[in-house]
This record gives C-alpha cells, sequence and structure tokens, in this order.
C-alpha cells in the first residue's frame, strides 16, 4: 500500500510525462490550445493507459519472458508486440466508446485514433518493462504486480493530464500578450513548457 | 543516372533540411529530440538510427504501397517500422552497448516517432522507392541535425565537454568559471530548442506561417 501510494504521487509530480520525460509531446503541443479540448485529450490518454499498460504487463511477464509459457526469452519482440496491442486496443476502445457513449466519442473526435501513434502510451509500456527488473523494496519506481501497474498508469495519466491544462490554461491567457513575431506560436510555447518544466523540478525530491 | 538526380528530386531532399523541416516547421519528433541530447554522443547516435530507419521504412512502404489495403494500412506501416526499430535496437546493443544504455527506452520510442509516420502517411505512400529514399534521408538529416545542436550546447555549457572530450581548460575553472548544471536538465533542453526555432524563424521570414 505505502509502495502504490509512493509510486502514484512519484509519477505524477517526480516523473511526470511530459516534464521528466518529454512523452507524447508531438499531441500535447498541438492540442493545447484551448483547455476544454485538452482536458477531453487528457481523459482519453489516461483511459487507454489504463488498459494498455497492465495489458502489455500480462504480456511481458507471461508470454515474453523466459519463464513464460514458451519458456524461451522472446523480449526482442517487444517492440512489434506493444505496438500491435496498442494500436489494436486503441480501435477497440474507439468502437466500445462510440457504441455506448457517443457524447463522449464526439467530444473525444479525432484524438482517440491518434493516440495510437502517442509516444506516451508506449512510453509507460517500454518504461514497464523496465521497471519491472527494480526491486520493490529499494526503489519507488519499481513496478512488482498487476496492481503497480494499474496505479503506474494512472498516475502516469495524470501527471499528462496535468500538464496539458496547465499549458492550454496559459496559451489561452498568452493570446493576448505581445510576442515578438518570430517567436510566436511555437516558440514561445517551447520556452513556456520549459519554464514549467523548471518549475516541476521542485519537486524532485518528493518521496513518501 | 541524370534523372536520379534531377531538380525535383533535389528539392525533395532539400525541403526537410530547412524550409519544411520536420522539427522547426512541422513540429513532429519531438519526444526523442528533447530526451536524448543531454549529451553530444547520444544524439549522434539518435539521429543516425532516425535516418536510417526512416529512409528504409520509406523504401518499403513505397515498394509495397499498391498491396495494403487502405484500412489497415496504419497497423501494417507501423509493423514495419517496428521491425526496423528492432534491428537498429539490436545493432546498438550489440555494437554500442554503453550509448544504447544512454538511449534506454527512447530507441524504442522512435516506433511512435510522428516524423516516421507523417513520412510514411504524406510521402512513401504516393511516391516512388527512390524518392522516398531521399526523402527519408532528408528528413532524418533534418532531424539529426537539431540533435546535433541542442546536444552539442547541452553538453559544452552542461559539463565543459563534447563527446566526452574536455574542451574547457581547467585555468578557467581556476579562474572561478563553473559549469551550468542546469543545461543537463530537461527544462534546458525546451527553452534551447524554443530559441533555435525562434532563430529559424527570424532568418526564414517567408517560410513562416
Amino acid at each position: 500500500m505505502e509502495h502504490s501510494l509512493s509510486l502514484f504521487v512519484r509519477s505524477i509530480f517526480v516523473d511526470n510525462m511530459i516534464f521528466a520525460s518529454f512523452l507524447g509531446m508531438c499531441s500535447y503541443l498541438a492540442v493545447s490550445k484551448n483547455v476544454k479540448t485538452s482536458l477531453g485529450l487528457g481523459i482519453a490518454v489516461t483511459f487507454v493507459l489504463l488498459v494498455t499498460v497492465p495489458v502489455d504487463y500480462l504480456l511481458q511477464t507471461k508470454i515474453l519472458a523466459e519463464d513464460g509459457i514458451f519458456g524461451i526469452d522472446l523480449t526482442y519482440l517487444s517492440f512489434i508486440l506493444f505496438i500491435a496491442v496498442i494500436a489494436g486496443i486503441v480501435q477497440l476502445v474507439e468502437m466500445v466508446v462510440e457504441r455506448f457513449s457517443p457524447a463522449l466519442y464526439s467530444a473525444l473526435g479525432i484524438f482517440l485514433p491518434l493516440i495510437a501513434v502517442n509516444c506516451a502510451i508506449m512510453g509507460a509500456s517500454l518504461f514497464m518493462q523496465q521497471r519491472i527488473q527494480m526491486d520493490p523494496a529499494t526503489s519507488s519506481q519499481a513496478i512488482g504486480s498487476i496492481g503497480d501497474c494499474f496505479v503506474y498508469a494512472l498516475s502516469s495519466g495524470i501527471g499528462w493530464t496535468l500538464a496539458i491544462v496547465a499549458l492550454a490554461a496559459i496559451r489561452e491567457k498568452m493570446a493576448y500578450t505581445d510576442v515578438p513575431r518570430p517567436l510566436q506560436g511555437l516558440g514561445i510555447t517551447f520556452i513556456t513548457v520549459g519554464l514549467m518544466a523548471m518549475a516541476f523540478m521542485c519537486f524532485s525530491g518528493l518521496s513518501i | 543516372m541524370s534523372q536520379l538526380f534531377s531538380n525535383a528530386n533535389k528539392q525533395v531532399f532539400m525541403a526537410p533540411l530547412n524550409l519544411d523541416h520536420p522539427i522547426l516547421i512541422q513540429v513532429l519528433g519531438i519526444c526523442s529530440a528533447l530526451a536524448v541530447t543531454a549529451q553530444l554522443e547520444p544524439a549522434i547516435v539518435m539521429g543516425l538510427s532516425v535516418t536510417v530507419i526512416t529512409a528504409f521504412s520509406n523504401v518499403i512502404i513505397s515498394l509495397i504501397r499498391k498491396t495494403i489495403p487502405n484500412r489497415i494500412r496504419i497497423i501494417i506501416q507501423l509493423v514495419v517500422v517496428a521491425a526496423l526499430v528492432t534491428i537498429v535496437s539490436m545493432i546498438l546493443k550489440a555494437f554500442a552497448y554503453d550509448v544504447s544504455v544512454k538511449l534506454s527506452v527512447y530507441v524504442g520510442l522512435i516506433i511512435t516517432n510522428c516524423i516516421l509516420m507523417g513520412r510514411l502517411e504524406a510521402f512513401a505512400m504516393m511516391n516512388g522507392p527512390w524518392e522516398s529514399f531521399l526523402d527519408g534521408v532528408g528528413n532524418g538529416l533534418g532531424y539529426a541535425y537539431i540533435l546535433v545542436i541542442i546536444g552539442a550546447v547541452r553538453e559544452f555549457f552542461g559539463a565543459g565537454t563534447l563527446l566526452g572530450i574536455t574542451i574547457i581548460p581547467q585555468s578557467a575553472y581556476d579562474a572561478g568559471y563553473v559549469n551550468n548544471g542546469m543545461m543537463t536538465m530537461p527544462a534546458m533542453a525546451m527553452i534551447l530548442l524554443g530559441c533555435v526555432i525562434w532563430a529559424h524563424r527570424a532568418i526564414n521570414k517567408e517560410g513562416t506561417k
């Protein structure tokens, strides 16, 4: 329990997807123009993370690992398998959401299919693959069970949502400021994200 | 031979290096561009890996583009890219183990690098293998040189070295010069990239939107 809580807080603030490991930057920059859509995208990313990370965890430990059902080390297949799982699950999630919640489906719009190539999703699975080799007793980043996977996926998603909503709010305000011409748009956005990342660095000593 | 290097093909190769630059103009593939640039060496290796993968995935997709059913093309593109990335990742582990440890998950993340998917969708699905190859190399090199610029600046100011060789003399440290530790932090990568984009747009005024 203590480990889960520590992992949760750490993944949101210290190992934040955007500010510490730059995952999902493309959609982060493209979609953060207003708060409402960015919140929608954040929720969609969290949702897909919650499904894909545990599934990839089961694949990694039960099938690809040396003590899995085939008895041989198949980890070199992990890239292909993970991306296929992610693309498949995104398609599936899209169909389920469309069938059961048309309102949410139309709100998320084009973002759902685009999530398949969002680095945050693939990155979370690859980090999970690294972290299952760590020792839960000594490292608060370790992922030892499927429960930890859910915690990690949820908290990374929350961290990502937090970052995109914060940037969208700043950019909404920034529309009224007088930015030098060549710096307008992308340039000033990067500098803003850099300053936000600096602010988030003060969480780096945080531990529970 | 002259047809292979015609003006149109030269344009295909040169455009991504400047006016149609994948990072600076199209804002693709930012994630890995920022994450691997704390030092120069991983930045160079990453740039080369992406160039090779973009070029060959473009060629492969361009060769089989007429047989790909439209509805499942994304999955096919992803599988081709993932296979190439797996090969590159294994080569890195075998011949440059230290660098592959530094790059950690970002080698795997080349799969979801938007430059690749963007080029496959926008170029390789519509053009022949040779043009696609040039386009892939051009985009990869465009990506690589930004990585090298940012990697060099960060390593020089952050650690006083380039490629691990000390550049700033000991006498400078004795006189009170201090390395800027901030440069090795993730935050500075974004600010530096912001400044590069600023400079690029200030120089190419017509190219900006």
